[in-house]
């Protein structure tokens, strides 16, 4: 616990040193101390643009999870419907966001924010869909046997095993969607619509060559996306308490 | 079939006719012939690949033989199956970890619709007889193999089967626990009248719970031999949990320690 803050505290450093010492340019990296001062003045607009990107993010998670999830289940109860998505969803995962977002922009205008919602929701159908698909595939040939002898349905089957058996796989994907959500939504936001987001004002401070400002809004992007992975690695925790690990 | 023969199918637990079972080119049974009576112990021993697990998962229905008729509870496997009248336990416990002790052992019942009251009562009293009444709210990785296996025990005989079904359930045991869960697994099969038909490795295990011990050999894979188990002189009935100790130091004990080891020794020349 400790070492990873002493090696922290000492990059700081060594990187504060170094930009004064060699007089490196703040358009190239401005010193440590300078982007604390810009986050503390710029606390309340971080709060604020924070809570926007947040809030895409979110949205965008619950439906890509929701969306994801369904499909898993619905590729795992028939072949046909199995060979239908899983190639559409593999093709999903190979779209670069950034030739999404645009034509998301111009499609749904640049006042809203389902635009960006859209993203992060695409981005977060993929890692959600494989995982689940995968649990629910995998059933233990010993729990397989059980049902059979106890002449279960279909239905029980999926009910009894197979839906449960797949929580953690499903809790997985979520807990590595859920920074991939942020990632989604603060570059969502480089391509134009409401300036209300952290992308936004990342690019706007870095357009005005207030670049120590750039990466106070970046620091706050990082914050943020470590503060979606607490909260899918506790909702895994939670939901899959009482399992061996 | 004659009157007689009819009527003692009905009381068999278990009828196995001309049983073959081929996977591929593999000769996994040949010409099986078997009759378990009601309440009867009876072990099925042999060298890896002598079909003994197979034989096992035909009478349960979960593999379907190639030729001959399997006979349980004077019913064909499947309708057997379908009806719930055996309880199976495996190697592994196989205990859905999502749900508690009390739960898993009342899952047979959960599958086939019975009420949440009589579910309830009846899991109850099953962990009361296999002695873990207290971790009934538990969760399986919260229990020791030996714990597991008995709850796996307790959930096979929740829908009160005539016939229980055992693949090496003790295998993945260590000595100590093991020797204490073959007194139990008399005491309970006693309690429940259940017949049992167990595959083991262990030679000592198969005679010390059995009333017959059933020696296989593999390629294909047949019955070589039957030998009398455990007790000759005294009834099932009669038999404590805690005799069994004292069975293991007797001299019949070793007498068919020897039978059944022949036996083996015989079926692999």
């Amino acid at each position: 616990m400790v070492a990873p803050l002493v090696l922290g505290v000492l990059v700081l450093v060594v990187w504060h040193l170094v930009v004064v010492a060699f007089a490196v340019p703040a358009f190239l990296l401005p010193t440590p101390l300078a982007i604390a001062q810009q986050f503390v003045a710029q606390f309340p607009v971080i709060l604020s643009t924070a809570a926007v990107t947040g809030g895409n993010a979110l949205v965008g998670l619950i439906a890509g999870f929701l969306i994801g999830l369904v499909l898993a289940v619905l590729a795992a109860s028939s072949r046909l419907i199995a060979e239908l998505t899983t190639p559409v969803v593999l093709a999903a995962s190979a779209i670069p966001i950034v030739a999404l977002a645009p034509v998301f922009t111009i499609m749904f205008g640049s006042t809203t924010e389902i635009a960006r919602q859209l993203v992060v929701t695409v981005v977060v159908i993929v890692p959600v869909f494989v995982s689940s698909a995968r649990g629910l595939r995998a059933v233990a040939p010993v729990h397989g046997d059980l049902m059979t002898s106890l002449a279960a349905t279909p239905w029980q089957r999926a009910r009894f095993v197979r839906l449960p058996g797949a929580v953690p796989y499903v809790m997985t994907g979520l807990r590595l969607a859920a920074p991939a959500a942020v990632i989604a939504s603060v570059v969502a936001e480089y391509f134009g619509g409401l300036q209300n987001g952290l992308g936004s004002r990342i690019t706007s401070a870095a357009a005005n060559t207030a670049y120590a400002r750039a990466w106070a809004f970046v620091v706050a992007s990082i914050v943020l996306g470590l503060l979606f992975h607490l909260g899918g690695t506790l909702v895994e925790r939670l939901v899959t308490r009482g399992r061996p690990a | 079939m004659s009157e007689l023969a009819s009527a003692k199918s009905a009381r068999s637990a278990v009828e196995l006719d001309g049983v073959d079972k081929r996977f591929g080119d593999v000769q996994a049974l040949s010409g099986i012939e078997l009759t378990l009576d009601d309440g009867e112990f009876v072990s099925l021993i042999g060298p890896s690949g002598c079909g003994k697990s197979t034989l096992l998962r035909v009478v349960a229905d979960l593999e379907q033989p190639t030729a001959g008729t399997v006979q349980v509870g004077g019913k064909p496997a499947r309708q057997a199956r379908l009806d719930q009248d055996y309880g199976i336990a495996f190697q592994q416990s196989g205990l859905l970890e999502w749900r508690t002790v009390a739960e898993n052992v009342e899952l047979p019942l959960h599958v086939h619709g019975v009420g949440k009251a009589e579910r309830r009562a009846r899991a109850a009293e099953l962990l009361e007889l296999v002695g873990l009444a207290d971790f009934a709210g538990s969760r399986p990785a919260q229990l020791s193999g030996g714990m597991q296996q008995r709850v796996a025990i307790a959930r096979a005989l929740a829908p009160q089967p005539k016939l229980l079904l055992m693949d090496e359930p003790f295998g993945a045991l260590d000595e100590m626990t093991r020797e204490r869960m073959q007194a139990e697994l008399l005491r309970i099969a006693r309690e429940s009248g259940a017949a049992v038909l167990f595959v083991t490795h262990s030679i000592p295990e198969a005679v010390v719970l059995s009333d017959r011990v059933v020696v296989m050999t593999p390629r294909p894979g047949r019955i070589t031999e039957i030998v009398d188990g455990r007790r000759p002189g005294r009834d099932a009935a009669e038999l404590e949990p805690d005799d069994v100790e004292d069975v293991r130091e007797t001299a019949a004990f070793f007498a068919a320690v020897t039978a059944v080891r022949e036996a083996l020794r015989k079926g692999h020349q």
